[in-house]
């Protein structure tokens, strides 16, 4: 997709809304950062490349007004699970979808370039190339992939008002969770030494709470609260874990899967992994994927006597 | 004995061992691909080749540090009477931070401002702070996002710093800047560093040029941000794609706001002093329900304001920013607090 297209898109829609989030670049070539366009002249500065990694939809259900917003595919999840719970109104919601196979993780492009300045930033194919003081490097997208690309099924966004490209579909294998799967074949004692390695680097900053799009609680959030008071201010490993299994116990069902918790740590915690767990268990449990179809309801919305994959009634 | 000590680089393992039989010596170490400041354990490797995630200044201003533990007691024969007894908590160890970096040793000066003020001395801060020798690494190039040079600082500089090393072709060159610094270098064997100080120089001189300046003149700065203040349009701008996380101020070396809270479970429980941070909603919240920074461009307009126009207009000048960029740098959506001062100086 050229990014003309995607200026002429937003360009046709800035008139029937107030605002259009996407991207520009951030301090430095290999940071794109969120972009509120609400006037014409600002569209040049528009970007849109793999760097282009936020969720946007992030932003919607806290703006008032008529919004307009870029939407990678696996992002457009996000619109679908807000349109579920009632979080946005679909009508006052443009939304301009991007076919993306995949963005790149900044963090794995950061080591390896040995956590030098990037002085320039270009993609060449399947590559992408790196100018540091110290080399340029060239570096294959497939190495820098995060993890929610590997099994991407969502090339073409769910939802749009308009598409700015053509229409494309994933290349990528169908998620098998089988990292998770990995992972729960270790033993219960040596998971539990994993998490409190991870967690023991939690500094309770909520990054990953506040860029979670599905968070919606945000200041009234429980991990904050002091009545009830579930968690206290001690920095200890209970507290950190105790705030890290609100956050994805409160995700069942509605984790779209963003990967947004995990990307936006400064302490790299792989706290989507614990939301990929839950998210296995509810596809195997209820057969459901969140985020998929306007429609649905989100199993722990709802209860059923006998739901068909839970044999509990036959114990 | 010499000014200044050299060390060849294989040698700097056997130093902090030396230093850890007197102190508890916190060094920067990799785990997965994140640098963090640990106690140091022989065989531990260290990480120098880059400023740590988290700047050091838990070490002296823990995340959550206990001020002292309460118990209450009742009188068997007069339950009405209560007692309580309290233990403070304020036995601090000599400690050493090997490795930070200049803008990380500056942090603890904005500190010092605050908290060691003679009419209201933090104790548990004056005390570690005391007690804590700083042996900083200069850096020798920039890295993304930091701006050193721009708030009147740079890539060497000294303050806040016990002892500077800089890093070159064969070792490591170490200045002492204090009298800790000077205990440091007369206890453990060093060559004599006068050789290297040219070498030094110019390593240092190239660092400098190398940091990028998002702006510059500041002495116009903190009045320009007060006229800003009622300017809801320019700060609603700003914070359009903040999302009211921790993170740049945890992350932060000159961030010293705390909460106070009691966690008590029966009759007993801890007085806790925690890193608070004032981009959450919570940090102004009155007890009424009412909150005087409701909206997020309130909050971070207070983060900007603070370090750029109260902060020095309260202490002669100084801007509470030490320019590491670790806030831009690790910002979940790369709000850069750099390029807002440049628009705030341009509007």
């Amino acid at each position: 997709m050229s990014i003309e297209r995607l200026r002429e898109a937003v360009k046709k829609i800035l008139p029937e809304v107030d605002v259009v989030i996407g991207y520009r670049q951030g301090f430095d070539p290999l940071h794109a950062t969120p972009y509120f366009i609400s006037q014409p002249e600002q569209v040049d500065q528009l970007i849109w490349n793999p760097l282009c990694v936020q969720n946007l939809c992030s932003y919607l259900p806290f703006l008032k007004g008529k919004v307009g917003v870029i939407v990678k595919g696996c992002d457009s999840r996000t619109i679908v699970q807000y349109m579920q719970e009632k979080l946005i109104e679909r009508e006052k919601i443009k939304v301009i979808g991007v076919p993306c196979l995949q963005v790149i993780s900044v963090k794995k492009v950061m080591a390896k370039i040995d956590y030098q300045v990037a002085e320039e930033v270009a993609f060449e194919g399947e590559n992408v190339i790196v100018k540091t003081p110290k080399e340029t490097k060239t570096i294959p997208l497939a190495e820098v992939m995060p993890r929610k690309c590997l099994t991407c099924q969502l090339a073409t966004p769910l939802q749009y008002d308009i598409l700015a490209g053509e229409a494309i579909q994933a290349n990528k294998p169908a998620e098998a969770f089988e990292e998770i799967k990995e992972f729960e074949q270790l033993s219960l004692e040596e998971r539990r030494r994993y998490w409190e390695r991870e967690f023991d680097r939690c500094i309770r900053c909520y990054a990953c709470r506040n860029a979670c799009p599905m968070c919606i609680c945000q200041d009234r959030c429980v991990a904050e609260s002091r009545d009830p008071h579930w968690t206290s201010q001690r920095a200890n490993l209970t507290e950190k874990f105790m705030f890290h299994m609100i956050h994805s116990v409160h995700l069942a069902g509605r984790c779209v899967g963003c990967g947004e918790c995990e990307r936006v740590c400064p302490m790299d915690i792989p706290v989507a992994k614990i939301k990929k767990k839950i998210s296995m268990d509810l596809k195997e449990l209820f057969d459901y994927q969140a985020g998929i179809n306007p429609d649905d309801l989100p199993p722990m919305y709802t209860f059923k006597v006998e739901e068909a994959k839970i044999k509990e009634h036959e114990l | 004995m010499a000014e200044c000590g050299f060390l060849a680089k294989e040698k700097i393992n056997t130093l902090i061992e030396a230093l850890a039989k007197k102190f508890q010596v916190f060094v920067p170490v990799l785990e997965g691909e994140v640098v963090l400041f640990r106690g140091f354990e022989s065989g531990k490797s260290l990480c120098l080749s880059r400023p740590a995630n988290l700047p050091p200044k838990g070490i002296i201003f823990p995340a959550s540090d206990v001020l002292f533990r309460f118990n209450f007691q009742k009188d068997p024969e007069d339950p009405k009477k209560v007692s309580v007894e309290l233990k403070e908590n304020r036995d601090f160890p000599l400690t050493i931070i090997f490795g930070c970096r200049p803008c990380d040793a500056q942090g603890f000066t904005i500190y010092d401002r605050v908290y060691l003020t003679p009419e209201t001395v933090d104790p548990y801060y004056r005390e570690r702070r005391e007690k804590t020798t700083i042996i900083t690494l200069a850096c020798n190039a920039p890295f993304p996002g930091c701006f050193c040079t721009s708030v009147g600082r740079g890539p060497a500089t000294t303050e806040g710093s016990d002892l500077l090393m800089t890093e070159l072709e064969k070792g490591y060159l170490f200045v002492p800047i204090t009298e800790k610094g000077k205990e440091i270098i007369k206890a453990a064997e060093f060559e004599d560093g006068s050789p290297y100080q040219e070498e030094a120089k110019k390593v240092q001189e190239n660092a400098a040029a190398l940091v990028r300046k998002p702006f510059e003149h500041l002495e116009k700065l903190p009045q320009k941000l007060l006229s800003l203040f009622e300017n809801t349009q320019f700060w609603e701008k700003e914070a359009a794609k903040c999302i009211s996380c921790g993170a740049c101020t945890y992350l932060c070396p000159t961030c010293y706001c705390f909460n106070i809270t009691d966690e008590q479970v029966g009759n007993t429980g801890e007085r806790i002093r925690s890193w608070d941070s004032c981009m959450f909603f919570h940090f102004t919240l009155e007890a009424s329900g009412h909150n005087p920074r409701p909206n997020k461009y309130h909050r971070l307009r207070n983060r900007v304001n603070h370090k750029f126009s109260y902060y020095p207009q309260k202490y002669n000048g100084v801007i509470a920013c030490c320019g590491c960029g670790r806030c831009i740098r690790y910002c979940p959506m790369s709000v850069d607090i750099s390029e807002i001062v440049a628009h705030a100086q341009g509007a």
